[in-house]
């Protein structure tokens, strides 16, 4: 079963590597809009696995992106930087539920997944687009950029999160 | 001691995010202030092989299109020829040119951050290296920033590191080409003097002034010009010839004297000093 367990997460972080540099990142809707699906792979992450290790995969996850795009390592940035927010940002959505062993994701209701899902979106787009336009002068930018992106993304991760739901038990 | 691996041990999790955010932004500021890394680019062999597979499939549906626009440069080159008395033969003796041309394609294009780069599938073994310009049939469209065996990255126009000399046609005043990292169709020319009379309508061709390109690549035509804040400089919008959204074949160019013009500009800077 644990081998089964992390042939998933490996066959998930390919998928979407892909899916986000072959599909996504040619979208250019409006000319501009270039959703990120591949944060979906934080949100499904386990909840019980190790912290550390969890950061470790966000940041190579980061990375394989960065590598196709050219966008030096802004993608690694942003993904280790809600990676590593993650339990807080849960404990925000869920309160203190998640702690107990018998968590489960599926378990929640409908709106609290929506909630943590658009937390994490808009915290890695804050980063993500204050790093790659990086000047103040241009903050308007920023906030349309995070908007605009951010509502492409939450819209086509909550399609993502349908087709391919963790079963519930 | 004992406390000091406590507070590692307790806060090795945040340690962590720590140390990746500086590495990565050790990545990204570098790249502000530099070239791109050598290492963090489309063009290493992995990133290549895929995108240029992926680049095997799609490019079938572009097919028709291309071919048209090759077939209406040809038109245009038949007519130069044609049209133009150089006599019936065309020299072919390759050490009197200045400039050689290599073909390639695109297999990644992007348009839509502050800092575009497209990738190409030609390298170090079709002998493409750093700092070659590349045009399309239309137009200008960057420079080669890194090369690896089979693949290049171009910083393309749409980059705000990219800085190109060009000029008003048929006239020597030359400014520098930036992008104000707005409109993917729209590029800057600033540095053109208040004295010079402009008319909206007049096409921009690269300048002579830059050792990458040829003089006289066209760019695009002015589309609103003002003054900038000190009233002294012209700050020009230009509308690119180029639709940057859809490039497939293109072309290296390589100046055969660049090396011994970058070097001898090294040897005036520093005898300055």
């Amino acid at each position: 079963m644990i081998s089964n367990y992390y042939f998933l997460n490996v066959v998930r972080f390919t998928l979407l590597v892909l899916v986000q540099v072959l599909v996504f990142n040619r979208l250019n809707f409006f000319g501009f809009i270039n959703p990120m699906v591949y944060i979906l792979f934080l949100y499904w992450y386990p909840i019980k696995e190790n912290r550390a290790a969890f950061i470790g995969l966000g940041f190579l996850l980061g990375v394989a992106i960065d590598f196709f795009s050219d966008t030096m390592a802004i993608h690694a940035a942003s993904t280790i930087t809600i990676a590593y927010m993650r339990p807080a940002i849960m404990r925000f959505v869920f309160g203190v539920n998640f702690e107990f062993q018998s968590f489960k994701l599926g378990n929640t209701t409908r709106v609290q997944q929506i909630t943590f899902l658009a937390l994490l979106i808009i915290v890695h787009h804050l980063v993500f687009f204050t790093l790659e336009i990086f000047s103040l002068a241009n903050f308007l930018l920023i906030l349309k950029k995070v908007f605009a992106t951010g509502t492409a993304t939450l819209i086509l991760c909550l399609l993502f999160g349908s087709l391919f739901s963790v079963r519930k038990e | 001691m004992q406390q000091i691996i406590n507070f590692i041990i307790r806060y090795k999790n945040f340690l962590l995010y720590i140390f990746l955010m500086i590495v990565s932004l050790g990545f990204t500021i570098q790249s502000h202030s530099y070239h791109q890394s050598r290492f963090f680019n489309s063009s290493n062999w992995l990133t290549g092989n895929i995108l240029e597979t992926s680049n095997d499939i799609t490019s079938y549906f572009g097919l028709d299109d291309e071919n048209q626009k090759l077939m209406d440069e040809n038109k245009l080159l038949r007519k130069l020829l044609f049209n133009n008395d150089i006599g019936d033969s065309i020299p072919i003796d390759s050490v009197q040119r200045t400039y050689t041309i290599t073909t390639g394609q695109v297999i990644k294009n992007s348009f839509a951050d502050p800092r575009n780069y497209v990738t190409i599938d030609k390298g170090n073994n079709d002998s493409v290296k750093p700092d070659m310009g590349v045009i399309t049939s239309k137009g200008i469209l960057g420079i080669v920033e890194n090369t690896s065996n089979n693949f290049a990255t171009v910083q393309s126009i749409l980059n705000e590191k990219s800085n190109i000399n060009a000029k008003i046609k048929n006239t020597d005043h030359f400014g520098s080409l930036v992008w104000d990292m707005k409109r993917y169709n729209v590029v800057q020319l600033i540095d053109i003097p208040r004295l010079v009379p402009l008319t909206i309508g007049d096409t921009i061709v690269t300048g002579g002034m830059s050792s990458i390109f040829p003089e006289g690549i066209p760019v695009g035509t002015i589309q609103k010009f003002d003054l900038n804040t000190s009233k002294s400089f012209y700050r020009i919008d230009i509308s690119l010839f180029n639709d940057m959204t859809n490039i497939k074949n293109i072309y290296i160019v390589n100046n055969k004297f660049r090396e011994e013009i970058v070097e001898l500009e090294d040897l005036t800077e520093t005898d300055d000093q």
